[in-house]
């Protein structure tokens, strides 16, 4: 075929809006609780209002007589255990409750208000037991113990490590180095306590789950979770269903930050659906139970020390994290290793002990969330770099860039640092000084009564998924050579789709309008993709997709070749065709190639291009015991960041100003898309910092258990946004890329708390820093 | 004022279209506009009216709609973001300016934003921040959210 040129095709590097962003915009894209079916019943869930108690008895007559009432669950049903790591949690409370919120029963009925009356009328007798709020309270000699069973647990995985007897979930240590000797040596030390207590996701989308059982025992699952084929083996694990006979389905889940990732909601709506024989029951929590009974963020104790040379040279750490994971384990662990095998933050620090311990409460049991731990523990390392420059009489700049962790260091875990798995932080100071303006000074009076600071913070995350980790893409085409793609990746915001879309385009040469991604995600039809979190999927899905990208592009090749009459070499693919190197005037569209190519004469030449590939996380270790040595991520994404704030002297309130983030991002894939994530992260890091948490009241029971008195920020409370990047590619990475989705939160509550510790020449080692909490820092009492 | 019990036929005059429906006195028009029209871009968040991602106009007034009584919006002209048909200025900004990420807030906010943009067309910052407040985004740093309403305001100031 000879033609005319034209070129049409997206690179990684186009501004490209979401692919999703009309559908999301006219209010089309349905999400999980928009699929009702008029035949759902509907399950409404009664929660403990106890921190600690034992359930004495439940009386459901009353209730299961009422109108509409279809069934009613209690943990008698169903006497299982379930958790991902350790099999800790019933997901209906079975003789005991261990937090206030736990779900403690279930009414299905025809609607919702019949649900809702019907809970009322149910009974239980609690005898409350003495509880522990914080790791220190339940570590403290005669607390009492949440799980007496801890040691008859299974264990779904080799690297947890419970302590039966005590509230210790995991142990986590690190050993390098020499810390007694290295502290001898050392003429500066440094040390402070850190508190920061449990909060919430706040996903605009409360969570819901729906589930169903054909006649023939298929189970069928739809769930607003980030994981639905962690959810699929869930159940197929604790039901002893076979795995393939359940089918979970996610369409758009409406924001998740780590919350939709454990299973939950989806053992209730499977057991609620099996009492009545199969229909369909749909589980809906009001907000109230989103935030008080479903997962939240982790709360954290923590001690820093460190020693440095009167230069600020970093010479030893000891340090101690003590995370407060709530009434069960869920991925606590997970994160308690991650912390210590990241827990010095980004700096060279040759003689380390560093002990992260995740500890049972009587809190809401805690999840993954935005940062998984890293925003939680840099707040503390952070403040402590600041604390420790100021120690020094240094600059928290100075101090930083001479202890940045460079190629050729060794990380916590005793992994060689390389520009590939590190990045390059040094030069994102650099950007950072020049962004903020640093050299302008970090406190500047403005007049009687106001103040201006800034406070900077370094960021790095290493995920920690299992060795094992895998994820897959299939490739179809239609008639008109566009593609269709179809991975198990999630679309909650974090717009992985739109760039793993991007990134298909630039690699078959074709416009993004010619990439069609199937949104939402079934996991009888998409391959398994491990789940998605960690700000992972552009890598272990980029790496799958641009394998079946691979695969596609030498089957149209050899088409192509038959077609051209020439070797498949000397094909090249440009704009959605190929064509002959010799001759680029010469060429096929896809959509002659795609399924198969048929000759003038009528011979067929070919078959259906379907491409497909696959990728397993490789050379991964699990953590030492004793040292912590392994290797527990492909590589490390770094950053810095600033915050600069305005603060009144007199009533302490304060305004953020400017916020800034510098990041190595690896390589430059929709600069757009990518400084809306990152802004999205930093306000979500303000957010947390300026004025979120669970306050408990002395029954340990939440205060704020709805957005009226949970306060998120909202508009007009915004700074200005600086942002920049770096870009030293991961060579194992498509197009060299690093994580950046949840990074944008990591730095933030440092930077945020060293701008207001500077302005007040106070230590703020707690969160939230409000207007309250810097009064009382500053010496106010009531 | 019309008593009524168990449940009732009523009419809601919904994106220009009378629509029929049995409700109970306390059924939320969130719910009804939802579970009985398909119009689900109205969101539950709260339920509450903490959140705003229920926000329909009536009579070109934004009203979060877990506060309004289906029986309340009978004899009122309610407009859904279905009942944009896509051809608000805003929505086409909000697409442009990267103004959601889940986009579970934004049928709310576009709702919002249209509302304001009607009865202010050249809306200043602070029109914005005193209006945008009523709602809630998680994902998004406002700034774009900002920059999109902005874009429009700066078009009907030309006007």
């Amino acid at each position: 075929m000879i033609g005319k040129v034209i070129r049409i095709k997206t690179s990684i590097a186009d501004a490209i809006p979401r692919i999703e962003a009309w559908e999301k915009a006219t209010g089309e894209a349905k999400y999980c609780g928009d699929l009702a079916t008029p035949d759902e019943l509907i399950a409404r869930v009664l929660v403990s209002p106890h921190a600690h108690a034992r359930i004495r008895s439940i009386d459901v007559r009353a209730a299961a007589a009422m109108p509409g009432v279809k069934a009613i669950l209690t943990g008698e049903d169903f006497p299982i255990l379930s958790g991902v790591l350790i099999e800790d949690r019933p997901p209906l409370a079975k003789e005991r409750v261990r937090y206030a919120g736990e779900a403690v029963a279930v009414v299905v009925a025809a609607d919702e208000a019949q649900a809702d009356l019907a809970l009322q009328a149910i009974r239980v007798d609690y005898a409350p037991l003495p509880f522990a709020l914080t790791p220190s309270q339940a570590l403290a000699a005669g607390a009492p113990i949440l799980h007496e069973g801890l040691g008859e647990y299974k264990l779904a995985v080799e690297d947890v490590y419970p302590q039966p007897g005590t509230n210790i979930v995991s142990q986590y240590n690190m050993r390098k180095g020499d810390t007694a000797a290295a502290f001898s040596q050392c003429e500066v030390v440094m040390e402070q306590r850190y508190f920061l207590p449990p909060s919430d996701h706040l996903a605009m989308e409360v969570r819901t789950a729906r589930a169903s059982i054909t006649g023939d025992g298929e189970v069928a699952v739809t769930t607003c979770s980030q994981a639905p084929h962690v959810v699929q083996e869930q159940i197929a694990t604790c039901f002893d269903v076979p795995t393939g006979k359940v089918r979970v389905t996610v369409p758009y889940v409406g924001g998740s930050f780590g919350g939709k990732a454990p299973v939950t909601l989806e053992l209730l709506a499977y057991m609620a659906t099996k009492k009545v024989g199969g229909r369909p029951v749909r589980v809906v929590l009001p907000r109230e139970q989103d935030m008080a009974s479903a997962p939240c963020r982790l709360g954290l104790e923590a001690h820093i020390k460190l020693g440095a040379s009167k230069n600020g040279v970093l010479k030893a750490a000891e340090i101690t994290y003590h995370l407060d994971c709530g009434a069960y384990a869920d991925i606590a662990p997970y994160m308690t290793m991650a912390m210590a095998a990241n827990g010095t933050g980004p700096y060279n620090i040759e003689n380390l002990a560093c002990d992260a311990v995740s500890v049972y409460t009587n809190h809401t049991y805690a999840t993954s969330f935005r940062g998984f731990g890293h925003e939680s523990y840099l707040f503390c390392v952070e403040r402590a770099m600041d604390a420790l420059a100021k120690t020094c009489g240094m600059d928290p700049w100075e101090i930083r860039f001479r202890n940045a962790i460079r190629p050729g260091c060794l990380s916590p875990s005793q992994i060689e640092c390389t520009a590939s798995n590190l990045g390059d932080l040094p030069e994102c100071l650099n950007k950072l000084k020049a962004l903020s303006h640093w050299e302008e000074g970090r406190r500047i009076r403005v007049d009687g009564r106001t103040v201006r600071a800034k406070g900077i913070a370094c960021l790095w995350k290493a995920v920690n998924p299992p060795s094992d980790a895998i994820s897959g893409a299939v490739l179809t085409f239609n008639a008109d050579g566009s593609v269709n793609v179809n991975t198990g990746v999630i679309e909650m915001g974090s717009g992985d789709k739109t760039r793993l879309a991007q990134m298909l385009a630039d690699k078959l040469r074709m416009d993004i309008g010619m990439v069609h991604v199937a949104m939402s995600v079934d996991t009888r039809a998409n391959p398994k993709h491990w789940k998605t979190v960690a700000s992972l999927s552009e890598y272990l899905n980029g790496v799958a997709l641009m394998r079946a990208a691979e695969d596609a592009l030498s089957q149209i090749r050899s088409i192509a070749a038959q077609a051209l009459h020439c070797a498949p070499e000397e094909v090249e693919i440009d704009d959605a065709k190929a064509h002959k190197r010799s001759n680029p005037k010469e060429f096929f569209h896809f959509k002659e190639l795609v399924h198969g190519y048929k000759a003038p004469d009528g011979t067929s030449v070919g078959d259906p291009v379907l491409g497909r590939g696959g990728f397993m996380l490789k050379g991964l270790s699990p953590l030492e015991p004793g040292t912590g040595r392994g290797k527990l991520a492909p590589a490390w994404t770094v950053g810095a960041q600033v915050v600069e704030i305005e603060m009144d002297i007199f009533d302490y309130t304060y305004r953020i100003l400017r916020a800034g983030t510098v990041m190595d991002i690896g390589a430059p894939i929709n600069l757009k898309a990518t400084t809306e994530m990152i802004n999205g992260g930093v306000s979500m890091g303000l957010s947390l910092a300026s004025r979120e948490a669970f306050a408990y009241d002395a029954a340990g029971v939440t205060r704020t258990p709805n957005l009226r008195t949970y306060k998120l920020l909202h508009i007009g409370q915004e700074p200005e946004y600086r942002v920049d990047f770096v870009f030293t590619p991961q060579e194992d990475a498509p197009f060299g890329l690093r994580s950046f989705t949840e990074h944008g939160i990591l730095g933030i509550p440092a930077a945020l708390g060293n701008a207001l510790s500077a302005a007040l020449d106070r230590e703020i080692n707690s969160l939230p820093i409000t207007a309250e909490a810097l009064w009382k820092a500053a010496g106010g009492n009531v | 004022m019309r008593r009524i019990e168990g449940k009732a036929i009523i009419e809601l005059r919904v994106n220009g279209e009378a629509r029929t429906v049995a409700v109970r006195p306390s059924d939320l028009l969130l719910d009804v506009l939802r579970n009985q029209l398909g119009l689900t871009g109205a969101k539950p968040g709260c339920k509450n009216g903490d959140c705003g991602a229920c926000t329909v106009l009536m009579d070109g007034w934004p009203v979060k709609s877990c506060l309004v009584l289906a029986v309340e919006a009978e004899g009122h002209e309610l407009l859904t973001v279905e009942g944009l048909e896509g051809k608000s200025p805003v929505q086409a900004a909000f697409v442009g300016h990267g103004a959601f990420q889940c986009g579970y807030c934004t049928p709310g906010f576009v709702m919002v934003c249209h509302a304001m943009l009607t009865h202010h067309p050249g809306a200043e910052e602070l029109v914005m921040e005193e209006w945008l407040q009523s709602n809630l985004c998680r994902c998004t740093s406002y700034s774009e959210i900002r920059d999109a309403v902005r874009a429009v305001a700066n078009a009907g100031k030309r006007e």
